[in-house]
């Protein structure tokens, strides 16, 4: 990897004592009957690279959607680097790199149209934006399909041009939600080093996954969340402690079946 | 298996009937619509078995004629009006061939139009009720009859998929198709003007057409009960094979389109070309600009807004030459001003849940409307002047062109202004992107319609002043109120662009979440 990656500018904080890249607290947001994140708290620190696990439906997605500024919480705060995301928000938003799971991206331009339309959204200008632009589509692999509309594009490419979209403006914090689903592995791999190498460079990422595998193999810390509660947070040997994480996380969240399944779906 | 895929197309239904009351309000109305269509037919075919044979005969094959045609026309126009059973979504189970047509056909005729269809051909017993083996002949010529409908609409359907496979295409065609439907008006009456005049060949037409496959099945009964067998077993045969012909033809495009998943013509253009992110100025605002142009360039839910720009000089011509005056015309540049002005007054729910794009980076409201606003612009006030400009020459009153310009430009500015708003406020089930641009959304059609009478007649308002001074200087024959409408049209439709940009921006800035998570809600549906 090179490191021509857009890495954010390293500063000091004027606050004395360690601000969180992102702090969570209370956070809170009920559909209907369904309590989805039940007065979450969590902190992310700087420089951290951070795994957000839980089963389907844990509320991740919700509680990344509200720490973005994408879903307004019932009750609770989301601070970017000590930014109210819910008072200033678009201070806090040029801070943060999201990538959300389950909304779609303006697919009829084309992959290159996408990344720069975000930068100029950002309010960048058009140099540094085109420079970026190829720096990222090279990094992503994404150059032969840079004039191609995204709609026509794989499951797998169209997560990475999303992740070119995120990371465009050099946020401080990159936040995550299922950035490996259906990318390939060697995709996979590159983008592992690219956050690795993000996160060396100073910047922040918290990732929701439920690939444990992968999370206890990237991540220095991890939040294991169930039924909108954080069950356990941590760096990684603290929340799995002796056993895997993967074990850890069934422990926590219970719901394994040690049965064989049904008799007919035994062929032998 | 046939009753499961029965008993799914009805779940299905009911459960979207489910999700939503007002679907429901939208489906009974549209129901009693039918039914009362229905109850019309049924009555008037009964009531058509106390007119002589001839009568009877003739408007027994020319509506039922009518009838198929419509039932294969129809997915030209709608595709995926009937996406229940789509066969692309059965692909992954083991079903037969031969079991898999006959539900989906069972399922055709089971649905609303279906059951219509079938209770309107059985009563065509009625009408040969006096005729005891007509009445017999016509029983089984009426299921013969439904059967090629939904046949022939499914082969239809089916071809249809696999002509258009390649995105662009399917997206053109659906618009081009719609042209001849909106102006169906015009070419009914110039139709009907032509019947009018030939009345006596209309028992003619039924007779050619009571020999194609459109009339045979609903004129066997009529030979019969004319005592004419031999062309009654002719015609019976004529139903036989095009019924047939039809179910083989669907087989095998079936078959093809089982195998052949819809692809996508990939265009390219060469690494570097931005388009119109390079025009417009580097700014969030510029870039959205960019954004919303290049979606009415290439997104046919915004490119089928302008066929409002050719079909309202048609429109009006028609009327005009049945008046036997041109002036109507001049109304031209105006009318397309406050359509066109109104096309993007629901923006946002175009953009679908891609919007969170714009949440998620801080847009500030007022570069988001400011963008949308521009584009919109760019787009239609050219067209506005232009129709304004060349109507005026063609029909040579150009003392009239200042107080027709000024409501022209004046709807064009309030209703940008007015869409700045209303787009930030109102979000609508829309087609997703790819789909059929006509293609109404599940449970759009009641609030839609409301939504958008609301907006007119807000714009109308706004309007009203350019509007009375040009009326009262075409009236009163005084061109200063002419020029005074220009000025006013001008000066007014700026302020309310202005405001309307600032005050959506602002309600942008304060609800962009909520609008996003609407969004989502209405993806879900």
């Amino acid at each position: 990897m090179t490191s021509d990656l857009p890495v954010p500018a390293t500063e000091t904080t004027p606050t004395s004592g360690p601000v969180a890249a992102l702090e969570l607290r209370g956070l809170t947001k009920r559909f209907g009957e369904k309590l989805a994140v039940d007065d979450l708290s969590l902190s992310v620190p700087v420089g951290s690279l951070y795994g957000l696990v839980g089963p389907n439906g844990a509320g991740k997605t919700t509680t990344l959607s509200m720490a973005t500024g994408l879903l307004r919480p019932d009750a609770g705060q989301s601070f970017i680097h000590g930014v109210d995301m819910w008072q200033s928000p678009l201070e806090a938003k040029q801070l943060v790199g999201n990538l959300s799971d389950g909304v779609k991206l303006f697919d009829r331009l084309t992959g290159e149209q996408l990344v720069t339309y975000n930068g100029l959204l950002f309010g960048m200008d058009r140099q540094t934006v085109a420079e970026r632009v190829g720096d990222l589509l090279r990094l992503l692999d994404l150059e032969s399909a840079a004039g191609t509309a995204v709609v026509d594009y794989s499951a797998g490419m169209t997560k990475k041009i999303a992740l070119a979209c995120a990371l465009v403006h050099a946020p401080k914090l990159l936040v995550l939600d299922e950035p490996f689903e259906s990318v390939d592995p060697v995709s996979a791999a590159n983008i592992r080093d690219m956050l690795t190498e993000y996160v060396t460079g100073g910047g922040t990422v918290i990732v929701s996954s439920h690939v444990m595998d992968l999370v206890q193999r990237m991540c220095d810390r991890v939040a294991v969340v169930s039924a909108g509660r954080v069950l356990a947070a941590g760096t990684i040997d603290e929340v799995r402690g002796s056993a895997s994480l993967e074990d850890r996380f069934v422990e926590l969240v219970g719901g394994r079946h040690h049965s064989e399944g049904p008799e007919w779906l035994r062929h032998s | 298996m046939v009753t499961a895929l029965l008993r799914l197309r009805f779940r299905v239904l009911g459960n979207t009937l489910r999700r939503s009351p007002w679907q429901l309000v939208a489906v009974i109305i549209g129901g009693l619509y039918g039914l009362g269509v229905l109850f019309l037919a049924v009555v008037g075919l009964v009531a058509l078995g106390f007119a002589p044979i001839e009568l009877a005969s003739t408007v027994v094959v020319l509506a039922g004629s009518a009838l198929i045609l419509g039932w294969i026309l129809v997915p030209l126009v709608a595709t995926g009006i009937e996406q229940t059973l789509e066969p692309a979504k059965l692909v992954q189970f083991p079903l037969p061939m031969s079991k898999l047509l006959l539900g989906l056909t069972l399922a055709g005729v089971l649905g609303i139009p279906g059951i219509i269809t079938s209770i309107a051909a059985l009563a065509t017993v009625g009408t040969w009720i006096r005729y005891p083996l007509a009445a017999v002949a016509a029983l089984v010529c009426a299921v013969f009859g439904v059967l090629i409908c939904v046949v022939g609409s499914r082969l239809v359907a089916a071809l249809s998929v696999s002509l258009s496979s390649r995105r662009r295409f399917r997206e053109l065609s659906g618009i081009l198709i719609f042209i001849p439907l909106i102006l169906l008006g015009p070419i009914i009456f110039f139709v009907a003007q032509g019947v009018r005049t030939s009345a006596d060949a209309l028992p003619a037409l039924a007779a050619a057409l009571s020999w194609s496959p459109l009339g045979a099945p609903w004129s066997v009964p009529a030979d019969i009960a004319r005592g004419d067998s031999g062309a009654a077993a002719l015609k019976f045969v004529i139903t036989l094979v095009t019924l047939a012909l039809l179910a083989v033809l669907w087989r095998r495009s079936l078959a093809i389109a089982l195998v052949t998943p819809a692809s996508s013509a990939r265009k390219r253009v060469a690494r570097g070309k931005i388009g119109l992110f390079g025009v417009f100025p580097a700014t969030p605002a510029g870039a959205v600009a960019a954004r919303s142009l290049t979606y009415w360039l290439r997104d046919p839910r915004y490119a089928r807004q302008l066929i409002v720009v050719p079909l309202i000089p048609i429109l009006l011509l028609f009327y005009s030459y049945n008046f036997h005056s041109l002036t109507l015309l001049n109304l031209t540049g105006p009318l397309i001003a406050f359509l066109l002005s109104l096309s993007t007054y629901t923006d946002v729910s175009y953009d679908g849940t891609a919007f969170a794009t714009h949440v998620a980076d801080g847009v500030r409201g007022r570069d988001d409307r400011l963008g949308r606003a521009v584009a919109l612009g760019i787009i239609a006030l050219p067209l506005v002047l232009l129709a304004t400009l060349i109507t005026v020459a063609v029909t040579g009153s150009w003392g009239l062109l200042p107080p027709i310009a000024g409501m022209a430009i004046g709807a064009m500015l309030s209703g940008i202004g007015l869409c700045a708003v209303s787009s930030a406020r109102i979000v609508i089930p829309v087609p997703a992107a790819g789909d059929n641009p006509f293609k109404s959304a599940p449970g759009a059609g009641f609030t839609t319609a409301l939504s958008a009478f609301a907006i007119w007649g807000i714009l109308l308002l706004l309007t009203l002043p350019e509007i009375l001074l040009a009326g009262a200087s075409i009236l009163f024959g005084m061109p200063v109120l002419g020029w005074l409408a220009l000025l006013v049209g001008i000066v007014l439709g700026a302020v309310f662009a202005v405001v309307g940009i600032r005050r959506g921006g602002a309600l942008f800035d304060r609800t962009a979440p909520e609008l996003l998570g609407r969004l989502k809600m209405l993806r879900g549906a």
